[in-house]
């Protein structure tokens, strides 16, 4: 009563299906010799991105088990933790106590922030992608407008080195010192002249084993019904809103925590740029590893990390070996990252489609069987 | 059918159970049930009992009020937002009125649905479980609340091994639900019901709605499930089956109700019955006195305008395998059958709207499938049977709906510049022709700008009708026009019709749910049963013998031979 | 009863207009009323604001057709820009003064927007549902893609190329002595020593305005207008849904390359590399203030929303300085315009099916 598919037929779909990271590996096959770097140069880089950009992507993974597809709104958490570090860097706490406090601060920001886009989000059912994407921008309007008019004059924020010399508002970089690389540094150990930050890795870990109980549990069972067919779902008395509106919470919240982690490896906040970029990238990184807007799973989180990375550092020395502008290797990832994306979405909406086909086949085939 | 029961046996466990429960109240009773929306009445005076462990037959053509029954029993959303019902619904001697379907859960009603409510990327224990999963506790709970306790997958498997246990069928619980077949699919939305078991809140269950389980089945499926509902029935749960195979019925139910107009026409116990008699009740008005006189069509010297042969339609829920049929000049053909049996997807698919196959033979010529442009262009029109989804532009005014369409084909209403290379609306030419048609078919509206959506369910038939008028067709396909709209506009929209054919001369093609419109205004009258034509009868022909046809029996009469 | 029937009218009115469009409204009337008070010179104010409108209108006009078939908001706006770059650094290539360059961008741009317009909308076609998000990445990658191009593409004429190596394009190009203000000057009204009205450019949006409008007035314009209201519908009469999408995309792109020509013979230069990356924004933003929705828009939307759109990004920053001494302009811009495309979005769709 299936359709039978010849094995070639199987190769092709497996082919199709995980074509964004065979080609990243191709990409990355030809680039590495052309960059010129060490193997073990190459390896302590990945060991940083890993350790740096894991954990916000990882915060991804739970809209998507909703059904409610990439998490463009991110950035909204990406915000929360970075009031959280500029408050600690005020106030002079440093090292993992900082870290930990501004983890606290970013917390009831984050579940605000993720409360109010879920519940736009249920607004907009069917279009929550682009509809999250905008979320971002907006927000940063009224992230602008806290930080560079609100802090030092309705927040209470001292430090010279923190404020414009106007007095309010917050510099454009803001210096890290206090916390820098201070998770990393815990538990640095070197294997094979690479540095491992043990410590780091070790919050990532448990955040993942979380994720994996998280689908074991109840509201993770719950939000596996809703992510497949909300109607079913409300059906059976499941409160699709609120459970969507919570997956979006957990997702903004995990992206703070995310986002500090990121800022403490690199040591200075881009106060008004560092969040626009992390959602891009960390979307990018996770459909490179092999995710699709509906399936995702902590696998493609670390091949995402890897491959994409990789071909960041690579590109800029490969596009001077090759064409001796390393301003066209920069362009090149740049491409690369949109253009991932695009590729992964048309995929996701064109699959969508050939599925519904194969349903109406299936259902053919059904009716044949019946006769 | 071959289903055999060990009949004694089984009666006699009835018997025991009636005897048993002689003295006591019925488990389900429903008295002086009416129903209307907004002054339609669908229900009137509904009355009957159901007995613990009772199957009970519930038959009826489309819109005989059944699912209106139903729905009033589960206190669906869309019956408060009506206005509620009338009369009472009593529950083991005690009055109940559900707010939700929830409630009725509560109280041991179960539902099994005719479209599968199922999650495909489910097992069929986590769908039969859904949001009914054992949880095993765990701390976070503490903080965050029940939900974050995990699920107890042993328990679960072992709920829903016993469900499927009960139903005796060989459904296997780890089964993803998009690779089952469609029987398994409904075994595994009644185990669901079945796993709903006693607890201190929430009744186990006791009665079981099904509502078209076997249509999707195979036979040797149908026969399965049939037998899983003794075993059920034998255990003291009681069932109402609703199903248009009427043999079914019989084989399995207890007492057989049979609802025509939103009235019960007959509750007899199930021996002894033949599938003529309720054939006869279900159709049957006047039986055997049509109110019109036939119209006497000469087919013997009127050319074939339009002959499908062997045409497929892959329309999902109206699916036509192979039908073959000759339309002649100037004459009303009507399309009548059970839904789901493929009558709608005679216009649908010949239209283009749904991938199709064989072959469509319009004067002579053959017109090329699956594009709407050359079966206009041929010159046939249709009026769909989806009016907000195919038939209207609900956001634009009438002018558009009526006009679009013989503009973009036949280049009306519209003024040419530069020797044709600029056609330009010409909205004069369209707000006259869309005021005569609002005249001719008194569309009731403020202006001929009004848009389609602020207008009532039967003006927009007219306005559709409107639009297929204005292409000027030599064919017209009407899918269901009188579906959802009411008595008054009802007989308008089918005097149009009838008129239509008369003073131009236009062949239609008719398909509708309800026979007595087909034959009170067609000269002949097609049945399709199972994607085929199942036979073709004169309009004028007892409505018994169109009962029989549309459940699928071919009766003596037609054995033989065709009109 | 009277106040009562007073408020009745006041609510359809509200309803009609839709209340962000009135607050929004409102908003910059108050900018103008209080322009004077704190120093700023009217007629400088509206000078900017007609010079803005003239520049962008185009742009939002870009939106029209694409919302008309039903394809949503153009996200991808950047990839008409791209072909008006094309056409705009062709033109100078060409190296022909004077107003002809302008003509001679349109005629450049054209077939690339043609060609890219044409494999824009085959893939919005594969697509349909999730246009708007795949629509902002197409043209993300676009300019990410085109900024290598702009590094390889064999340029040489020295205003356009980096002077140091002589190779590859560079980040602004100077429109002066090729089409700086030739719209701008043609038949330009000094109103008084601050306000100058840009004839030319006002004109020349009223053209393409007209044609537009004169395009939904023929009987493919109407399949058009129909393939957005109901795509079923149009299907069923006969229409080829896809093809009419198709083109409805090419004319967006076209107006999108136009508009950045426009946009570059006001402002003087021409801005490649990441210049076009966040200009769908704007432009999405001022149709939906002018009143459009996600699937219906008119050119009387995108007259007022391009009015009231530029009128607060130009008034703003004045007001705004003159009077708290802080320029709040930016926040308040990147506020209203993602917030009206957010109250668009999460309107339930007009249509019930």
């Amino acid at each position: 009563m299936t359709l039978h598919m010849t094995k070639t037929q199987k190769l092709l779909r497996i082919m199709g299906n995980n074509m964004v990271p065979i080609l990243f590996l191709v990409i990355c096959a030809f680039g590495i010799p052309l960059s010129g770097y060490s193997a073990n140069f190459l390896a302590s880089e990945i060991v940083i991105r890993i350790s740096r950009n894991s954990f916000l992507i990882v915060s991804l993974l739970i809209p998507i088990l909703a059904g409610m597809g990439l998490n463009f709104g991110m950035t909204l958490g990406a915000m929360a933790g970075q009031i959280g570090l500029i408050l600690i860097s005020d106030w002079g706490i440093v090292g993992i106590p900082g870290i930990i406090l501004a983890m606290i601060i970013s917390t009831p920001i984050s579940v605000l922030l993720g409360w109010w886009c879920g519940k736009i989000l249920n607004m907009a059912r069917g279009r929550e992608m682009v509809t999250s994407y905008i979320i971002g921008f907006f927000m940063n309007g009224i992230y602008q407008l806290v930080v560079l008019y609100g802090m030092g004059a309705v927040i209470p924020v001292r430090s010279n080195a923190l404020l414009l010399p106007r007095g309010y508002g917050i510099r454009n970089t803001v210096n890290l010192i206090g916390i820098r690389r201070a998770l990393d540094d815990l538990l640095l150990i070197r294997l094979f002249g690479i540095p491992i930050p043990l410590a780091t890795l070790l919050v990532i870990t448990v955040l993942c084993l979380f994720i994996l109980w998280f689908k074991k549990t109840k509201l993770g069972q719950d939000m596996r019904a809703v992510g497949q067919d909300m109607e079913v779902a409300r059906a059976a008395g499941i409160k699709v809103e609120h459970t969507r509106i919570i997956s979006i919470v957990i997702s903004t919240v995990f992206a703070g925590y995310g986002m500090i982690l990121y800022l403490q490896n690199i040591g200075t906040l881009n106060t008004y740029n560092s969040h626009m970029q992390i959602g891009m990238f960390s979307v990018a990184a996770l459909l490179v590893g092999g995710a699709s807007v509906s399936k995702a799973n902590i696998r493609n989180v670390f091949l995402g990390v890897i491959l994409f990375h990789l071909m960041f550092i690579i590109s800029p020395m490969a596009g001077k070996n090759l064409i001796g502008q390393a301003q066209l290797g920069e362009y090149f990832r740049v491409f690369v990252s949109y253009g991932v994306i695009t590729i992964s979405l048309v995929l996701y909406e064109v699959r969508k489609k050939r599925d519904q086909h194969y349903v109406g086949l299936q259902l053919a085939a059904d009716q044949e069987a019946l006769q | 059918m071959t289903v055999v029961w060990a009949d004694k046996s089984h009666n006699q466990v009835l018997k025991d159970i009636k005897e048993m429960h002689e003295n006591e109240v019925p488990l389900l009773e429903m008295k002086h049930i009416s129903k209307d929306f907004f002054g339609n009445k669908v229900l009137t005076d509904i009355n009957f009992s159901l007995n613990k462990g009772e199957i009970l037959g519930l038959v009826g053509e489309n819109g005989a009020g059944k699912s209106t029954l139903m729905k009033i029993l589960f206190g669906m959303d869309e019956i408060h937002q009506t206005g509620g019902y009338g009369g009472d619904i009593i529950i083991n001697g005690e009055k109940v009125q559900f707010s939700s379907p929830i409630d009725a859960l509560a109280k041991g009603i179960g539902m099994v649905h005719q479209e599968f409510s199922l999650l495909p990327d489910f097992t069929a224990t986590e769908n039969i479980l859904l949001n009914r999963e054992p949880l095993k506790y765990t701390v976070f709970s503490e903080l965050f609340g029940e939900r974050l306790n995990i699920l107890d997958r042993e328990k679960m498997d072992q709920i829903a091994e016993r469900a499927i246990g009960r139903l005796k069928v060989p459904l296997d619980k780890d089964m993803m639900v998009s690779q089952m077949p469609v029987g398994h699919k409904q075994f595994t939305e009644i185990a669901r019901e079945l796993s709903k078991e006693a607890t201190d809140v929430v009744e186990g269950i006791k009665l079981l709605v099904l509502d078209e389980p076997t249509a999707v089945l195979s036979e040797q499926e149908a026969d399965s499930l049939l037998k899983a509902m003794r075993l059920l029935s034998e255990s003291g749960i009681s069932i109402i089956f609703i199903s248009h195979r009427l043999q079914e019925i019989i084989d399995v139910c207890n007492t057989i109700m049979v609802m025509r107009d939103g009235q019960i026409i007959k509750t007899v116990p199930s021996q002894g019955v033949v599938i003529a008699d309720i054939a006869r009740w279900m159709v049957g008005r006047d039986v055997g006195s049509s109110k019109r006189e036939a119209r006497g069509f000469d087919y013997e010297n009127t050319p074939v305008l339009l002959s499908l042969q062997n045409l497929w339609v892959d329309m999902p829920g109206e699916v036509v395998r192979d039908v073959s049929l000759d339309v002649h000049k100037g004459e009303i053909l009507g399309i009548g059958g059970m839904a789901g049996q493929g009558k709608l997807g005679i216009p649908n698919g010949a239209m283009g709207l749904f991938p199709a196959g064989g072959k469509v033979i319009f004067e002579g010529k053959e017109i090329a499938l699956n594009n709407p442009r050359h079966f206009l262009d041929a010159g046939m029109a249709f009026v769909s049977e989806d009016r907000r989804g195919v038939g209207l532009l609900l956001d634009e005014s009438l002018e558009w709906n009526i006009s679009f369409t013989a503009m973009q084909i036949q280049e009306k209403y519209l003024k040419r510049y530069l020797g044709g290379l600029l056609k330009w609306r010409d909205q004069a030419a369209i707000e006259e022709e869309t005021e005569s048609y609002v005249k001719q078919l008194e569309i009731r509206c403020t202006s001929t700008k009004q848009k389609a959506k602020e207008l009532s369910g039967g003006n927009q038939q007219k306005v559709c009708l409107a639009k297929a008028f204005a292409v000027g067709p030599k064919l017209l396909f009407v899918s269901e026009p009188t579906r959802g709209i009411d008595i008054g506009a009802k007989s308008l929209v089918l005097k149009a019709l009838r008129k239509y054919n008369e003073e131009n001369g236009t062949t239609i093609v008719m398909i509708s749910s309800e026979l007595e419109e087909l034959r009170a205004i067609c000269d002949r009258v097609a049945i399709i049963s199972d994607g085929k034509v199942f036979g073709i009868l004169p309009a004028t022909t007892d409505s018994a013998e169109f009962g029989l046809l549309m459940i699928g029996q071919k009766s003596q009469v037609l054995e033989g031979g065709s009109v | 009863m009277n106040l009562q029937q007073l408020t009745s009218s006041a609510k359809g009115l509200v309803k009609s207009f839709g209340l962000p469009r009135i607050i929004i409204g409102l908003f910059l009337l108050s900018l103008f009323i209080t322009a004077p008070f704190v120093g700023v010179n009217i007629g400088t104010s509206l000078s900017d604001t007609f010079n803005r409108f003239g520049m962008n209108a185009v742009m939002v006009l870009a939106m029209v057709p694409m919302i008309h078939s039903g394809c949503g908001l153009n996200f991808g706006l950047p990839l008409g820009i791209i072909a008006g770059l094309l056409g705009a650094t062709i033109s100078l290539q060409v190296n022909i003064p004077g107003p002809t360059s302008f003509l001679l961008a349109i005629l450049f741009a054209t077939p690339f927007a043609v060609i890219l317009g044409w494999g824009y909308g085959q893939l919005l076609n594969r697509v349909k549902g999730g246009e708007m998000m795949i629509a902002t990445y197409v043209g993300f990658s676009s300019v990410a893609f085109m900024c290598i191009m702009w590094l390889l593409l064999p340029f040489s004429n020295p205003t356009m190329v980096w002077g140091y190596s002589g190779t590859g394009l560079r980040t602004t190009i100077s429109t002066e002595g090729y089409y700086r203000h030739v719209l701008n000057d043609f038949l330009s009204i000094q109103l008084t020593d601050h306000l100058t009205i840009p004839t030319g450019m006002l004109l020349f949006f009223a053209l393409l305005a007209c044609i537009i409008w004169a395009f939904l007035h023929t009987k493919t314009g109407t399949a058009m207008t129909a393939v957005g209201s109901n795509s079923v519908f149009a299907r069923a009469s006969g229409i080829n849904v896809d093809k009419i999408r198709t083109l409805s995309v090419i004319m967006s792109t076209w107006l999108g390359a136009i508009g950045i020509l426009v946009y570059q013979q006001s402002f003087g230069f021409i801005q490649l590399y990441m210049g076009p990356f966040y200009m769908a924004l704007p432009a999405v933003s001022a149709i939906l203030i002018g009143g459009a929705s996600v699937n219906k828009a008119s050119i009387l939307n995108v007259v007022i929303g391009t009015f009231l759109f530029q009128g607060i990004v130009t008034m703003t920053p004045s007001v705004m300085n003159s009077m708290i001494h802080t320029d709040m302009s930016e926040v308040i811009r990147i506020v209203v315009s993602n917030g009206m495309i957010l109250y668009a979005l999460t309107r339930k769709a007009e249509v019930t099916r």
